[in-house]
């Protein structure tokens, strides 16, 4: 009678199971597939060896630097951010999440391109500068758009997992260490800093992941000059039509996500991440 | 001092708040600008609120985009409702491993699960349209569902369950009277964030939409180079105000209850 119980609940992991296998796991070993073979469909690794030439190369590594600076600039806004939060008392966490979720009303494309209007020659930034008697900024179509591209769209994503992860420490426990006599300096690093980790991981491969992959920031805010990996792949698969090696570029950036997984299941045990 | 810190948080709080909305000000004041560029404000106008409604194409690709995300989220909705129920139950290391799996989508980068579904669909054999978006959006919704509900699934007592079946209710009934409100907040909030990102979605829906339907974002996309219509800032501002009314709505009752 239990077993029979347990095995009814478990069946409704079911349609989730199937739902997984045929559009998760499948189209993933596609990407395998495709990936390690040529168009006569034999057996080769020329699609992932030709990351060695100087053009590809460059994409990535390029994407690698702006995205781990982009992840950087996000922890490095998002933790003051959260602490302050945090001092600021419980009860808003609902308030915090509508109003990192709101842009996303507005479309995604749309915001971003609003950054050029805001960054180009003669725009909006650049005419407030010109009215303080600044020096302008020319940053639109150069990596730095890209990067500050990025931030934007991928703050949230930081400032979440971050966020819940200090909302869960115990002001007792930050009280016992300042009993204990630590000053402020010591309680952050030693109690609230190595207890927000899990917070810190999961921001962090959820905004690396999407800056490393991204084709549309660049696409948008670097004005078709600066090619990184994902639009050298989206370029594979749509003008160029050159889906082997699109999927063979894709394993590679599998490897990075594969390791930012194996990184995130360590630090994050009953694996329901913090960032909701 | 402890007032100087407090000026300097609320600074710091003022500049990030900025920097999150100033391109969406951006665009809501270009939504009433007379001149067609970007770069130049030719005077106020409701112009291109009017000729949204002309527009069959960009009401096409709103309706899409709508229908897309409701679906899509009540789709999600229900399949990861149902999968935590078996979740909570699952043995740690099951747990563990079904948890890694259903982080795929949420860490995978969006072109890789894009191309990855496109290869798929192809595979299957499975046309290209309306369809196959509406099978994407859920795969990548359904995540946010369950990580939505299971917590608030942990946080709920067993015992009131038990105590529904012994007064004589039938699983299923004690399920839908009992367990289903005390989880409500937790599918709501999982349904709203499953709605927002299919909304929001550009790059996922790139690759499996095929030719012949636009949602809003591909539209937008293919509008880039001809430079886009200053209707769709019209439209864009309306969801805004739209969403903000609505969460707002949607939001008031929870936080008087998380105060109590």
């Amino acid at each position: 009678m239990k077993i029979k119980k347990n095995l009814s609940k478990t069946l409704l992991a079911g349609p989730y199971l199937v739902w997984m296998i045929a559009f998760t796991i499948i189209p993933l070993c596609m990407v395998g597939v495709y990936g390690l073979t040529d168009r006569t469909g034999v057996f080769t690794m020329d699609n992932l060896t030709l990351l060695a030439q100087r053009g590809y190369m460059k994409a990535l590594l390029l994407s690698l630097g702006l995205s781990l600076l982009s992840t950087v600039i996000c922890l490095a806004l998002s933790y003051p951010l959260a602490m302050i939060l945090r001092s600021r008392g419980n009860g808003r966490k609902g308030f915090m999440v509508f109003l990192f979720i709101l842009p996303m009303w507005m479309n995604f494309l749309l915001r971003t391109l609003a950054w050029r209007t805001l960054l180009e020659k003669n725009g909006v930034i650049n005419a407030l500068l010109d009215l303080m008697g600044l020096p302008s900024l020319q940053i639109i179509n150069t990596p730095a758009a890209i990067v500050l591209g990025m931030v934007y769209n991928f703050l949230p994503f930081m400032i979440l997992p971050v966020y819940n992860c200090l909302m869960k420490i115990d002001n007792d426990v930050i009280n016992a260490a300042k009993d204990l006599g630590a000053n402020a300096f010591q309680t952050f690093f030693r109690v609230i800093l190595p207890l927000s980790v899990p917070g810190i991981i999961s921001g962090v491969t959820m905004v690396f992941i999407p800056a490393l992959t991204t084709f549309v920031i660049s696409d948008l805010l670097g004005g078709g000059k600066v090619l990184l990996i994902g639009n050298i792949i989206e370029q594979k698969f749509t003008t160029a039509n050159n889906w082997h090696v699109g999927s063979g570029l894709s394993l590679v950036l599998m490897i990075f996500i594969l390791i930012s997984m194996a990184v995130l299941n360590k630090y994050d045990k009953n694996g329901e991440g913090n960032a909701f | 001092m402890k007032r100087l810190k407090r000026i300097l948080a609320d600074a710091y709080l003022g500049i990030i708040f900025l920097l999150m909305y100033a391109p969406i000000a951006t665009l809501m004041v270009l939504s009433f600008n007379s001149s067609k560029s970007r770069a130049k404000w030719g005077g106020f106008t409701l112009d291109w609120y009017q000729k949204l409604l002309d527009s069959p194409e960009i009401m096409e690709a709103l309706m899409n985009t709508l229908s897309i995300a409701f679906f899509s989220a009540l789709i999600a909705t229900v399949i990861g409702t149902l999968a935590c129920i078996a979740i909570n139950r699952m043995r740690k290391s099951t747990k563990g491993l079904f948890l890694a799996l259903n982080n795929i989508p949420l860490l995978n980068g969006d072109i890789v699960t894009g191309i990855s579904m496109m290869l798929v669909f192809i595979a299957f054999g499975i046309t290209f349209g309306y369809g196959s978006i509406l099978i994407a959006h859920t795969t990548f919704n359904i995540p946010y569902v369950v990580l939505s509900v299971l917590p608030r699934l942990r946080q709920t007592n067993r015992s009131t369950y038990e105590a529904a079946m012994d007064l004589g209710a039938a699983p299923v009934q004690a399920f839908v009277k009992v367990v289903l409100p005390e989880l409500f907040p937790g599918i709501l909030s999982g349904f709203l964030m499953a709605f927002t990102m299919s909304l929001d979605d550009f790059i996922i829906t790139h690759f499996t939409k095929g030719a012949g339907i636009n949602t809003l974002s591909t539209l937008i996309y293919s509008e880039v180079r001809r430079g886009i219509q200053p209707t769709m800032y019209a439209l864009s501002t309306i969801m805004f105000i739209a969403a903000l009314v609505l969460l707002a709505l949607a939001g008031r009752p929870k936080r008087k209850k998380e105060a109590v």
